[in-house]
């Protein structure tokens, strides 16, 4: 080889290391092959070594026909280098291919219905400047009944089925009818203003069927301030039932009577299944009954101590079961509290 | 209440259609719920006569009638009712024509046989029915003539189209528990005229001779009016009187007993016509009614066919001998009961206290229709009027009647009339509105308040004696805001005093919950109410709050522990092939208090089921719970009744024991039919809210390299693995920034009752690189520490 002249070995050394190259399999091969094709001991580095013998014209030319080979070569690996690495990912690539749908969906928690239905009207309402407060489920006589102008015997008693509990003298201490006696709790503890919304679970006896369950959940709210008018009640109302149902649903008050408001009245808003116009769920009306609401009794400010000529106030409730049920498609209550989870997780 | 049109405008004209009238009823306060309309729908329904009956060739349940229905031909007619009889008069839908449930007639074959129309019952028709089967107009030459064949059954039968409205009163509107009450109201939003009827003054002297009445008690009755009737042929209403009766839901009984209750219907005034021959007599003289104070263990058989104790609060009405005979305002006795026999009456018209009959009403478990009128307080001022009306009307029905005269009476004590004073600037200042004083009297006038003025802003407002309900300024207040109509009232936002928000507690419930349905558990929500059984089963002996008038002994406890409520959902899902439920609640348990007459404490308990699962996913989560709780808790081995007496732990955070974790006894499990482990833990949110204190303070996150130790101690089995962990972390010292439990170990190499423990510690510090020689003391430090106690080797 050595006898030809060395554009010629130089062609030829780079036409074999083209096959050599292309014919390698791997990355670790091809490395190996580079560190011979263009290692130290490698032909293009020994071709090197002979240019010292030349003329410096010769050296000049053989020298850069020299390093013209070694670029071909190394482009040459690169390029193969490149490809090889491809190949590679690609192969690890497809033998990791997995498939996501394989699997089992996950079971994840869910809140209670009425949890959600709750949590919805805090917020609407802490939005709307309100406070939440808590208080006792079992309560006394005073705080369930007298407090809210119901003094013993008085007739409108028996608009309550009323559980009574083992605690003091008979039919002192009892599971509260509604989440009134917290504002009572609250006025006695605060003075106004007060704005504030009582959420919470409360206890009728009641046969349990598909409407009525013993055990259910309100939320009531009172404002009281110097100033506050009926008026006031119908625009709270109004906005919140447009900031829970929807911008489209309206409500409407009409007289009604319970004995810790007055004037007192019944709080509908336009059925949100129908808009309005009339179907099965709203009975044909076009509206929907929610709740009560009213003027605070001056009995009732007069039993915390409110001055009644100075301060006036509000009140409304309603209940939070049948209102978030209705809206699901719940026929019956009872499913409510079963703690059935295919019912729980569909929520 | 139901209410009739045509009844209602007896009174006032009343213009406008059924629904309008209807709107303006709900929009006073009177809701509407529902509206029937009487023969609507009956336009097409004609008279026919059964000329014969004829069994059909392929049928038992369905004859073959041919009608005449004044046609050239007679009419074949299938019909599965046999109440009818060849003569009979019987109504008809021909061919064509529209039930009034929307039902069209058409000609059709019934089993091969062609029907040329439809029989009709009562129902059928919308009209009130005694009897099943084909409304039979007139047997043979009876109640209708004859030319009534072919004739429209709404001519043949004068029925008037009208309309029943089914009224939900409130408690504070006795009046409206009136035809004439619903008519004032409703004719006052109108602006119409309104107009009691005028029956004729009853004529007469008093009959002393044949009634006496003795007042015994006056705080039970306000006024005790009879009136005698003699003559009297009992019998069988007119058309006109049973149908109004049926309308409103009252059954027609006899003339007398029809005319009682269409007054009291009418004019809102219960009263009460007694057989008069019944009542024992003074000495031979006249009868004797003594309204008093029932006296206990007396006894009385009401109208209803029970006899009844009486007691101490319940009023009651006696005679000559002193014997009971009615219970005041609530129910006539049975035997002075009216019947057909008899030809003389005493007939009560009284005003009772409310109270009394309240109380009564509920002491005998009887409610009427009488004393849901009394108990919300009568007329007192309607007597006259009443005692007028049933005279007239009673003359009407038997004409034989002969009034003796007028009315014997003696008054006890009477409400006074209320004079109200109402200022213009409360009324404004209570509905937002702007009136004038001169606004109000318009308002209240037509439903009977006097107004007059006082001030500029003050009006004097006497309440008629059927308004009882109102004696306040504020109750006045509603009557102006009631015919002003609500929807007419002004609307606005308050300035909003008060800034909105969740208390800390309410917040830390969120993220409670939150944290829980994060792990994949569901919110339950079991009832609070338990039997003592469920308390037995799940193993909890505890003090527990009782229901003292249960409705089901399966609900008669209050829960002290979320646990049996949990358990039995548990055991719900299982029962229906979903074993491994997770499910959590947060809500309130009741705990007596040990001073009488205190209320029993509610803390507020959150717990975890984890069916399917053991004791350590229990822990695990709740360290996820400590962890949004912000407390650090440690758990002492212990066996809490109903819990797995080796796998189970309380947990304490400092000196307060705020909870347990672990599994549910399988004893328990075993009685719930829940195949086990059920893993448990429960926190006491009370208990720790107190225990969380201020949010700590932030560390430096170091700069510098960390390095990890790992240590392997032999334990002893008897040592939890918790007093190690807490051993190492105290020897260690500040420059420990996190020390993890990575491996446990038995078997050959350890001795029997002992386990390895390795954990791996990292060491570093905020300011600098640990050298290798600080590293080597901290480790000899917590080597030599754990030595001690609680006695771990190095292994």
């Amino acid at each position: 080889m050595s006898d030809l002249p060395l554009t010629q070995r130089l062609d030829a050394l780079v036409a074999s290391a083209a096959d050599l190259v292309a014919g390698t399999g791997d990355l670790d091969a091809l490395h190996a092959l580079d560190v011979e094709l263009t290692g130290r001991r490698s032909l293009l580095v020994e071709a090197k070594r002979e240019l010292g013998s030349l003329e410096e014209d010769d050296r000049r030319a053989a020298g850069q026909a020299i390093n013209e080979a070694r670029q071909r070569v190394e482009d040459l690996i690169a390029a193969r280098r490149s490809e090889l690495a491809a190949q590679q990912r690609q192969a690890r690539i497809e033998a990791e291919r997995l498939d996501l749908t394989e699997r089992e969906p996950a079971r994840t928690g869910r809140l209670h219905l009425v949890t959600q239905a709750r949590d919805h009207l805090e917020d609407v309402f802490v939005g709307m400047g309100f406070t939440v407060a808590e208080g006792p489920e079992v309560e006394t006589d005073f705080y369930n009944f007298e407090a809210l102008n119901l003094p013993p015997s008085h007739p409108a008693r028996g608009m309550w089925d009323t559980f009574y509990v083992d605690v003091g003298d008979p039919g002192t201490v009892l599971l509260r009818t509604h989440t009134s006696p917290v504002q009572i709790r609250v006025m006695e503890a605060t003075e106004p203003p007060i704005c504030s919304i009582m959420p919470g679970r409360v206890y009728r006896r009641d046969t349990a069927d598909a409407t009525h369950t013993p055990v259910f959940h309100q939320i009531e709210g009172l404002v009281v301030d110097e100033g506050i008018s009926f008026a006031d009640l119908a625009g709270t109302l109004d906005a919140f039932t447009r900031a829970y149902f929807g911008r489209q649903v309206r409500s409407r008050l009409r007289p009604s009577y319970f004995p810790f408001t007055e004037p007192s009245a019944e709080y509908d808003i336009s059925c949100v299944f129908c808009g309005g116009v009339g179907c099965r769920s709203c009975g044909g009306t076009g509206w929907l009954e929610l709740g009560g609401c009213g003027m605070v009794h001056p009995n009732v400010f007069a039993a915390v101590g409110y001055d009644p000529e100075r301060w006036t106030g509000f009140a409304f409730g309603f209940g939070i079961d049948r209102m978030t049920a209705q809206r699901h498609g719940v026929d019956d209550l009872r499913d409510l509290f079963t703690n059935d989870i295919r019912f729980l997780e569909q929520f | 209440m139901k209410v009739l049109l045509s009844w209602l405008r007896d009174f006032a004209p009343l213009a406008g259609d059924v629904e309008y009238l209807g709107d303006q009823m709900s929009d006073l306060g009177m809701a509407v719920e529902s509206i029937d309309q009487l023969g609507a729908g009956l336009g097409e329904i004609v008279v026919a006569r059964v000329v014969a009956l004829r069994a059909h060739p392929d049928a038992d349940r369905i004859q073959i009638v041919d009608v005449d229905a004044g046609g050239e031909t007679l009419l074949q007619v299938c019909c599965g009712a046999f109440n009818m009889a060849e003569g009979d008069l019987v109504p008809l839908a021909p061919v064509g024509a529209t039930l009034p449930d929307g039902m069209s007639i058409g000609r059709r074959k019934m089993r091969g046989e062609w029907s040329e129309g439809m029989l009709c019952s009562p129902a059928e028709l919308g009209l009130p029915a005694d009897d099943d089967g084909i409304m039979i107009l007139g047997r043979g030459d009876d109640a209708l003539d004859g030319s009534a064949v072919g004739a429209l059954l709404v001519d043949a039968l004068g029925i008037e189209t009208d309309a029943v409205f089914d009224l939900e009163i409130n408690p504070n509107r006795p009046d409206a528990l009136s035809v004439a009450g619903v008519a004032r109201d409703l004719a006052a939003r109108l602006g119409e005229p309104f107009a009691l009827p005028e029956p004729p003054p009853l004529v007469g002297g008093t009959p002393a001779d044949s009634v006496e009445v003795r007042l015994v008690d006056a705080d039970l009755c306000g006024r005790f009016a009879v009136m005698s009737v003699d003559g009297v042929t009992v019998g069988t209403s007119p058309a006109w009187l049973r149908r109004r009766l049926e309308a409103v839901g009252l059954r027609s009984v006899n003339n007398v007993v029809d005319v009682s209750n269409y007054v009291m219907w009418e004019l809102g005034l219960p009263n009460h016509a007694y057989d008069r021959d019944t009542l024992a007599r003074l000495d031979g003289g006249p009868v004797v009614l003594s309204p008093r104070w029932a006296r206990p263990g007396e006894r009385i058989t009401t109208l209803d066919g029970i006899e009844r104790e009486l007691a101490t609060g319940v009023g009651v009405i006696a005679d000559a001998d002193d014997v009971a005979v009615a219970v005041a305002g609530v129910m006539g006795g049975a035997s002075t009961e009216v019947t057909s026999s008899t030809t003389a009456l005493a007939v009560e018209f009284a005003w009772w206290q409310p109270m009394a009959v309240a109380v009564a009403s509920r002491l005998l478990g009887l409610r009427s229709e009488a004393s849901a009128r009394y108990e919300r307080g009568c007329d007192p001022g309607a007597i006259e009027l009443a005692a007028r009306r049933f005279a007239q009307l009673l003359v009407e029905v038997c004409p034989t009647a002969v009034l003796s005269g007028g009315l014997v009476e003696s008054c006890g004590e009477l409400p006074d009339p209320t004079v109200v004073t109402v200022r213009t600037s409360r009324v404004n200042r209570l509905l937002g509105t702007a009136l004038a004083t001169t606004d109000i009297p318009p308002l209240l006038t037509p439903i009977g308040f006097g107004c007059t003025g006082v001030g500029d802003d003050e009006l004097s407002v006497t309440i008629p004696s059927w308004r009882p309900d109102t004696s306040t300024e504020t109750d006045v207040i509603e009557e102006v805001a009631r015919h002003l109509g609500y929807a007419n009232l002004p609307v606005r936002r308050p300035a909003q005093p008060t800034t909105g928000g969740l208390s800390e507690r309410q917040m830390l419930r969120r993220r409670v919950r939150s944290t829980l349905v994060g792990l994949g558990a569901s919110e339950a929500m079991p009832t609070p109410l338990l039997s003592s059984d469920d308390l037995a089963t799940v193993g909890i002996e505890v003090p527990v709050v009782t229901i003292t008038n249960p409705l089901a002994a399966e609900e008669s406890v209050l829960r002290p522990s979320l646990r049996p409520g949990l358990l039995r959902a548990v055991a719900h899902n299982s029962a229906h092939r979903n074993p491994d439920v997770s499910l959590f609640e947060v809500g309130k348990v009741f705990v007596p208090a040990d001073a009488p007459g205190v209320l029993p404490a509610e803390p507020e308990f959150v717990a975890v089921v984890l069916a399917g699962r053991s004791a350590p996913s229990a822990v695990s989560t709740l360290d996820r719970l400590c962890d949004v709780l912000g407390v650090t808790c440690e758990l002492d081995a212990a066996s809490p009744a109903g819990m797995h007496p080796t796998r189970s732990a309380v947990v304490r955070v400092g000196h307060t024991t705020v909870g347990l974790v672990g599994e549910i006894d399988p004893g328990v499990l075993e009685r719930l039919g829940v195949v086990g482990p059920v893993a448990w833990c429960e926190v006491d949110l009370d208990a720790v809210t107190g225990a969380g204190g201020s949010p700590h303070p932030y560390r430096p996150v170091s700069r510098f390299p960390s390095t990890d130790i790992d240590l392997a101690f032999v334990l002893a089995d008897s040592v939890p693995a918790s007093v190690l962990r807490s051993a190492i972390a105290t020897a260690a010292g500040p420059l420990l920034v996190a020390l993890e439990l990575f491996d446990v170990y038995r078997g050959p190499g350890i001795e029997q009752g002992s386990r390895s423990i390795t954990h791996r510690l990292r060491l570093q510090a905020v300011d600098r690189t640990l050298t290798e020689a600080e590293v080597g003391e901290v480790r000899d430090a917590v080597v030599a520490a754990v030595a001690t106690d609680p006695g771990a080797r190095l292994r």
